[in-house]
């Protein structure tokens, strides 16, 4: 078999390379330059191996705040992945009221971050906020800025109230396309509700629901806009994300080798959790 | 195992049915004797699929009384009832093993797991799956599923019949004769009662021992095969049974003689009808004579054993079959033989005095 061989089309993959290139390979590539080197300006540069690299991995702070970072987000799964699906089998599936629910439903999400940070802020304030004030009315000493507590508290429903609806969508998603025959040939069976679901949505809906925990993974792991509208990583660092003590180190301490190696770490670490993730939820799916 | 008696069902999708075409059937009053095989016959969109599911008991009715050996079960969920359904698409759940397939409905009804255990034996060994036991049912083919599908009605002892909707849409036509006479054989060792729902007149005809023809929300007919093709009851049985179907011709009736399109014939007796009517005879019972009619050949059709002529009455559409080898004639004219001839009045097959 002969194939044609036509290099220049290699040029029509060009203004995809250029673009990838200046957005993610450049940058990438200086913060790795940035991890393995130290300067004390003018331009010169030392070479340092992995001593930022195990600086990050040996510093408690840096400890501290992958734990959160980890408490956060399994938290935050656990609640809104239930949740997401619990809502998703409550909603109709035929008449009006269909797009009023999906209407509601998007709206957290089309609200920009700092936005979301600023509304919950004002409404979890002790003494102005409508949360802040029903709360400590009810008798609990409720104040965000103080406690750490409420402080987690309050993050952890923001992000619910945040980001459910997409666990929702994507979960209705999956369940409407199921046809109407295996709910009937169920009912046949005798099949309880509980079977119902444990037999039929649930094998349903597991591809979106992946994607629904990838998504919510990755981004709750990247959280760092409306944790730092809201608490700006306080009281203390008891909310201090990884991205918000990754800003603190490079921009607060222009610590740049330590900045820039944590960074690939904390790359790294999104890509195996993900990859983890994947391969546990798509077991037994290959054989399809 | 039951006799199945719907009383007068009618049944409408919308909530408030006033006009008669609200109904998606309109009146049903029928017996299924315990077990029959029965074929459920007629197009898309004339109520088969309503008409199952009202006696499964996924639909309730509108009106009327659904009896299972002489019990009302009307107000009886589906599960209640004992009814196994096959669909069109084949359903089956994913993440179980075949085994676990078929044991569900007994499971799900708290059977000890040794009788759970020696039912899906049976089962497995009546169905003939050809795949094992232990294995995920969800890389099976399409027909493999579909028998799945089945043994989970067979698995349960006391079933009162099994309904199929349309089973056989998505399997490939090879199989779809297996499985076919596959269901036969069942019917034949269990006498369950079987009602079986299809579009498809050789389906039908092959499967069941009475075909119950439905249009538009009313069963027109009930018989057997033979019976359906000999003295169709309605224009649109004999329309929508045999191949090509009957023709059907408007006429004018006097006493004993037809006039069709400016030509006279005489009846072979005098209809309870007169003026307005129709005059149904089948392909099979137009012969080519001397003397008749005539008519012109707009084209023929070889279909191997026999040619199909397709002519033109005057104004009207004629079909006729000329037996393999015989001449179609240069001027031909046509003959309606005496047996064959049946007169409709408003779809309606009316009664003929024989004449002495």
């Amino acid at each position: 078999m002969t194939r044609t061989q036509n290099n220049a089309a290699w040029f029509l993959v060009l203004p995809v390379l250029v673009l990838v290139a200046f957005n993610a390979i450049i940058p990438l590539m200086t913060v790795v330059n940035y991890a393995v080197q130290d300067s004390f300006g003018g331009n010169v540069f030392f070479f340092e191996g992995t001593r930022w690299f195990e600086a990050v991995l040996a510093s408690d702070r840096f400890h501290q705040a992958l734990g959160r970072q980890i408490l956060f987000t399994f938290t935050i799964l656990a609640i809104e992945i239930p949740l997401g699906v619990g809502i998703a089998l409550c909603m109709p599936r035929r008449g009006i009221w269909v797009s009023v629910c999906l209407v509601l439903m998007a709206l957290p999400l089309l609200i920009p971050w700092n936005v979301v940070g600023a509304i919950w802020n004002i409404f979890a304030l002790p003494e102005l906020g409508l949360l802040g004030r029903m709360l400590n009315g009810l008798g609990f000493d409720y104040n965000f800025t103080r406690g750490v507590g409420a402080a987690w508290f309050t993050m952890i429903l923001m992000d619910v109230w945040h980001w459910t609806s997409l666990v929702v969508l994507l979960a209705y998603a999956g369940l409407i396309s199921i046809p109407d025959a295996y709910y009937q040939a169920a009912r046949i069976d005798g099949a309880s509700k509980w079977a119902v679901f444990r037999y039929i949505q649930l094998p349903k809906m597991k591809r979106v629901l992946t994607i629904a925990v990838l998504l919510r993974f990755m981004d709750s792991f990247m959280i760092y806009t409306e944790v730092f509208v809201l608490t700006g990583g306080g009281p203390g660092n008891s909310t201090t994300m990884l991205s918000i003590d990754l800003v603190k180190l490079a921009l607060g301490q222009f610590d740049l080798g330590t900045a820039a190696a944590m960074s690939i770490i904390y790359f790294l670490l999104i890509l195996i959790f993900s990859w983890i993730f994947y391969t546990v939820m798509m077991r037994g799916e290959s054989q399809q | 195992m039951a006799r199945i008696d719907l009383h007068h069902i009618r049944h409408s999708y919308r909530a408030r049915a006033a006009r008669k075409e609200d109904y998606a059937l309109k009146e049903v009053h029928h017996s299924w004797a315990d077990g029959g095989a029965y074929a459920l016959l007629g197009p898309s969109g004339c109520g088969k699929t309503t008409l199952l599911n009202i006696i499964s008991g996924l639909i309730h009715p509108s009106e009327g009384r659904v009896l299972f050996d002489g019990r009302d079960v009307t107000e009886l969920p589906t599960e209640a009832r004992n009814i196994a359904q096959v669909f069109q698409f084949p359903v089956i759940y994913d993440t179980m093993s075949v085994f676990d397939n078929l044991a569900f409905p007994l499971r799900n009804r708290r059977v000890p797991e040794k009788e759970v255990e020696q039912r899906v034996r049976e089962v497995l060994r009546i169905i003939d799956l050809g795949a094992p036991p232990e294995g995920r049912a969800r890389g099976l083919t399409a027909d493999q599923k579909q028998k799945i599908a089945l043994g989970r009605g067979l698995v349960r002892a006391d079933v009162s019949a099994i309904l199929f909707d349309e089973p056989l849409t998505v399997i490939d036509p090879q199989m779809k004769w297996e499985l076919r006479s596959q269901l036969k054989l069942l019917h034949r060792k269990f006498a369950h009662t079987m009602v079986y729902v299809t579009h498809d007149q050789t389906e039908a005809l092959t499967f069941a021992e009475r075909v119950v023809v439905m249009y538009e929300g009313e069963i027109v007919q009930v018989g057997t095969p033979e019976e359906l093709f000999a003295r169709p009851e309605h224009t649109f049985v004999g329309y929508f049974i045999g191949s090509p179907g009957m023709n059907v011709l408007p006429i004018e009736v006097e006493g004993t003689r037809a006039r069709i399109a400016d030509q006279e014939i005489a009846l072979p007796g005098a209809p309870a009808v007169r003026g307005r009517a129709e005059l149904g005879v089948r392909p099979e019972f137009v012969r080519f004579a001397p003397d008749g009619l005539p008519v012109s050949v707009r084209r023929v059709e070889d279909l191997g054993r026999h040619r199909v002529v397709r002519a033109a009455l005057g104004p009207h559409e004629l079909a006729a079959i000329l037996p393999e080898g015989a001449p179609l004639p240069n001027e031909p004219r046509v003959h309606f033989e005496p047996e064959g001839v049946h007169i409709y009045a408003g779809s309606r097959r009316v009664a003929m005095e024989a004449q002495p």
